[in-house]
């Protein structure tokens, strides 16, 4: 069943079907905590995909060698040494986004959204698949949090991307930024999302109803002609 | 049996391929780091004290003070670095002090994790700018509500009244600090 899947699909599943954020509900912390402005969840999203892409495809690789009693130890391990190393490499490249960020990067060890994907998928798929499905993911989280801090700069501090966008008569939702901002945030974006895939469900029901239907109704217009 | 010595074979080749990795990566971010945080705190230095030139860290002291030279080598003042409780968590401030320690030149927040959009008004200018040429003797003091008069007061924002007065009683502490120091001989 899974081997029909096509590649594409792995790819494409992670940024809208099973979005972190929005589907999964996973890496509510780091989604809920940076926020505050496109910057910051730009720099988490790429670090967080960086740490699920390389997990990923280094756990794919050895999953034959992990005897299944000590695997979740053994993921944990190889997620902190990648973890470390975007945390370093921040530190030593980007030190501004490093202290913005704050303790939020050393956090991503225990992002479940990573330990997810490994006891999800990389244990039991080859590594060309697993590196699909993290990119996948990783984008869909890094979409996630680049719309959430975008909406959460724009109303609670007038810019994007530290660029004034709306007009100075307008006066800055001072909640946005503050952690009240980030549920609101967070809640209206997943009734829209669950929204639009509740009207995909009911005009894919809605096409399948008329399928079924139409040869009758050609039928019954034949009858009348005859 | 055999199951366990694949597990502790598995995890110790797993931890000792990471470690070696870990402590390569390492070797080459930490002089980076430490470059970076050295860079930070010579920026804050000259920015509090616009006319220094060249610094010298001040041993021995127990705080963080720096002597700060100008153009021709002549002391211009210091810049001292104080923590303390501001009203969720710490607040570090660099401030730049006259050679008598009679006078602040310029503050610098330079860490803090006040409220945003309130308490984070004190790294704003209309603040910190209250506390140029500032006197300093006795201690600097904060009102609340109007127009200070004295020539060491300075007035609290309206909605952060616990994060600026931390702010000026984290100075007084580091002033305290100096001046004792000062006593001593050891500026």
């Amino acid at each position: 069943m899974k081997k029909n899947k096509s590649l594409g699909y792995e790819y494409i599943k992670g940024l809208w079907e099973i979005n972190p954020v929005f589907k999964q509900v996973l890496g509510m912390c780091p989604a809920l905590a940076v926020t505050v402005s496109v910057m910051n969840g730009l720099a988490m999203g790429l670090a967080t995909t960086f740490v699920l892409v390389f997990s990923s495809l280094l756990i794919s690789s050895i999953r034959k060698f992990i005897p299944n009693q000590v695997r979740i130890a053994a993921f944990i391990v190889v997620i902190a040494t990648f973890v470390t190393i975007a945390d370093l490499v921040m530190k030593a490249k980007f030190p501004e986004l490093s202290k913005a960020l704050g303790p939020f990067v050393p956090l991503i060890v225990v992002n479940c959204l990573i330990l997810g994907r490994q006891e999800a998928f990389s244990s039991k798929n080859n590594p060309l698949r697993s590196l699909m499905d993290a990119l996948g993911n990783g984008t869909g989280f890094l979409i996630a949090l680049v719309v959430m801090g975008g909406i959460r700069e724009m109303i609670g501090s007038r810019t994007l991307l530290d660029y004034p966008i709306l007009p100075a008569g307008f006066e800055p939702w001072l909640i946005m930024i503050l952690p009240a901002g980030a549920f609101l945030t967070l809640g209206l974006l997943m009734g829209l999302a669950n929204f639009y895939v509740d009207k995909k469900k009911r005009n894919q029901q809605q096409e399948l109803i008329a399928k079924y239907r139409k040869p009758s109704t050609t039928l019954e217009i034949k009858g009348e002609e005859a | 049996m055999k199951i366990v010595i694949h597990m502790i074979t598995t995890l110790t080749l797993i931890g000792v391929i990471v470690g070696g990795l870990l402590s390569e990566i390492n070797d080459w971010a930490s002089p980076l780091i430490a470059a970076n945080q050295k860079a930070e705190t010579e920026k804050a230095i000259f920015l509090v004290q616009p006319e220094g030139k060249s610094y010298e860290t001040i041993p021995k002291t127990g705080i963080e003070i720096y002597r700060v030279y100008g153009a021709d080598k002549n002391l211009v003042g210091y810049s001292m670095v104080s923590v303390g409780n501001g009203f969720q968590g710490k607040v570090k401030i660099m401030t730049g002090l006259s050679k008598d320690l009679s006078e602040i030149n310029i503050i610098e927040i330079l860490e803090q994790v006040e409220t945003p959009g309130l308490g984070t008004k004190i790294t704003e200018e209309p603040f910190k700018d209250q506390f140029k040429g500032l006197q300093t003797t006795p201690q600097v003091n904060w009102v609340k509500g109007k127009v200070p008069e004295q020539p060491n007061e300075i007035q609290t924002i309206t909605g952060a009244t616990i994060s600026s007065k931390s702010v000026v009683t984290i100075i007084n502490s580091g002033l305290a600090q100096a001046r004792n120091l000062k006593e001593r001989g050891v500026l």
